[in-house]
């Protein structure tokens, strides 16, 4: 049985779990923010956030490598950006042929790759940071009570309720083919690429239909307590002074790495 | 931040105001399936309250459409008056939390993300302010038995844990009436014994759809026969037991022993 293999929260008692979600929430988006909002080249900005990363990390008891090893998985997607280096107008370093074409590789160029590249680390490493410390439920706690639209906070939360039942279900199915795959010794078998894909297509189709039919159920069982069209939750949550301290010392902290990024920028023409 | 509550909710009414001689009125109740098949005809039930009835037959004899009736999810032609007040769209909200239905499959029934907040959805869809459902909760979970549960996901949980949340969803919304698809089904012996027990503590009248003969012996006194959608036999169970060849003839068995 798959155990939520999407879910990326670890259990622990480090002093980021026990943070409102709100306030985490409203910190990670305002974080990535931030980093967009960082200027090319401005170096000692992203070293800053960078080091802020870790302290938190740190702060939930995470080991040092945790969020630097899990954001590696966006490199290839930031390589979409690679084209910056050659397009952006500046200074060249060196021309690449190629065939016919020639691309020249700018100063500017690189330093926009550069910045693209540590805007994207970061970022995705705060998102790492957030759902490593705050389970999932109370994400979704923290979505309701940020005024989320209901439709996409529902619709997540039957996604993670579910997404599981449907793999198990998914996997029965595949295990029931398995144990009619059956062959006779000394029989070829020509059960070619079109054969599997019908075969494919139609385990696809029973779990539209099985997910369409669960849907309707789940909806009946709702109907039979009382829902009317809105989902209440309880706020399990209070902000205490920790989250009001954590929420002002976060965001100062990102207003002061912005300024320095100004700064630096200044000093360094 | 506060949480905004609805405003429509109708209050339950009294004791008092309502005929209380019948927990459940059933009065020629038909219905068929917007495809056409005939799911129930002329269906007649009257029970009283503390009565735990079964409700036995073959699959597709009608029973989960039956069930679905009585809190107005589907809606037939005939009367339904469930404590003295019928079932219409006015009273619907009413009626929900006076009948209590488990669905046969748990994880239909467990759609939240923890069982705290499975069992928290009735009564925070009652109107009920934030002490009175986290007070209700805290008592529905522990009449199952299940109280160091509320922060676990219901996908962890085994199917005789699940059953027994699936119980408490309802529990928490006060029902007069437990009207319970298959409580039995998919569980281990050990599972289905504290199911029966749990069951059996439960003062709510209990009407109780299954296949498992002995738990009908066990814990009903009445039983009624349904067969395509019709009402066959509604007698004592001990009465019934001994009419052999109708059991047969409707796909059940008389419990040995």
């Amino acid at each position: 049985m798959p155990v939520q293999p999407f879910d990326r929260y670890q259990e622990g008692a480090g002093f980021l779990h026990r943070l409102d979600p709100r306030v985490k929430v409203v910190l990670t988006a305002l974080g990535i923010l931030s980093n967009v909002l960082i200027p090319d080249g401005a170096w000692s900005a992203f070293l800053l956030t960078f080091a802020l990363i870790l302290y938190l990390t740190h702060l939930a008891k995470l080991p040092w490598g945790f969020v630097l090893k899990r954001s590696l998985i966006i490199l290839p997607f930031t390589l979409t950006a690679f084209s910056v280096i050659f397009i952006t107008p500046g200074t060249t370093l060196t021309v690449f042929r190629l065939g016919p074409w020639s691309f020249s590789a700018t100063h500017a160029g690189v330093i926009r790759f550069l910045s693209i590249l540590a805007r994207g680390l970061l970022s995705v490493q705060m998102a790492i940071l957030l759902t490593a410390t705050t389970s999932f439920a109370d994400l979704l706690h923290a979505f309701r009570h940020l005024r989320l639209p209901r439709a996409l906070v529902g619709t997540l939360a039957f996604t993670y309720r579910y997404l599981d039942v449907l793999g198990d279900e998914a996997v029965r199915l595949m295990r029931a083919r398995q144990a009619r795959s059956a062959r006779l010794p000394g029989v070829s078998v020509r059960q070619g690429v079109r054969w599997r894909g019908k075969v494919t297509g139609a385990m696809v189709g029973q779990l539209f239909l099985r997910s369409l039919e669960r849907g309707e159920r789940v909806y009946y069982a709702m109907l039979a307590r009382g829902y009317r069209g809105h989902i209440y939750t309880l706020n399990p949550h209070a902000m205490t002074a920790d989250d009001w301290v954590f929420a002002w010392v976060g965001g100062l902290s990102l207003l002061a790495i912005q300024l320095l990024a100004r700064l630096d920028l200044l000093l360094t023409p | 931040m506060p949480i905004t509550h609805p405003q429509d909710h109708h209050p339950l009414p009294l004791q008092s105001q309502l005929q209380t001689d019948l927990a459940l009125d059933i009065k020629n109740l038909s219905f068929a399936y917007p495809d056409g098949r005939d799911a129930l005809k002329h269906v007649t039930i009257a029970i009283k309250p503390g009565e735990r009835v079964a409700l036995v037959g073959p699959n597709g004899a009608g029973k989960s459409t039956l069930l679905l009736h009585l809190n107005g999810i589907l809606q037939g032609e005939g009367q339904i008056r469930v404590g003295g007040l019928t079932v219409e769209k006015k009273n619907l909200p009413v009626i929900r939390a006076m009948v209590g239905l488990v669905f046969q499959n748990p994880d239909d029934q467990l759609f939240s993300p923890t069982v705290f907040e499975d069992v928290a959805f009735g009564p925070l869809h009652m109107g009920l302010d934030e002490d009175e459902v986290r007070t209700r909760v805290e008592e529905a979970l522990t009449m199952v038995g299940m109280t160091s549960y509320a922060a676990r996901l219901s996908y962890h949980l085994s199917m005789g844990e699940k059953k027994r949340i699936a119980i408490a969803t309802v529990l928490s919304m006060h029902p007069q009436i437990l009207a319970l698809d298959e409580p039995s089904a998919g569980l281990d012996p050990r599972a289905r014994r504290q199911l029966i027990n749990l069951l059996q503590t439960l003062p709510q009248t209990q009407i109780i759809a299954t296949h498992d003969m002995m738990l009908v012996r066990e814990m009903c006194s009445r039983m009624i026969v349904m067969d395509e959608g019709r009402i066959i036999a509604d007698d004592a169970t001990s009465a019934l037991f001994e009419r052999v060849e109708l059991l047969e003839a409707h796909g059940l068995e008389r419990p040995d022993c």
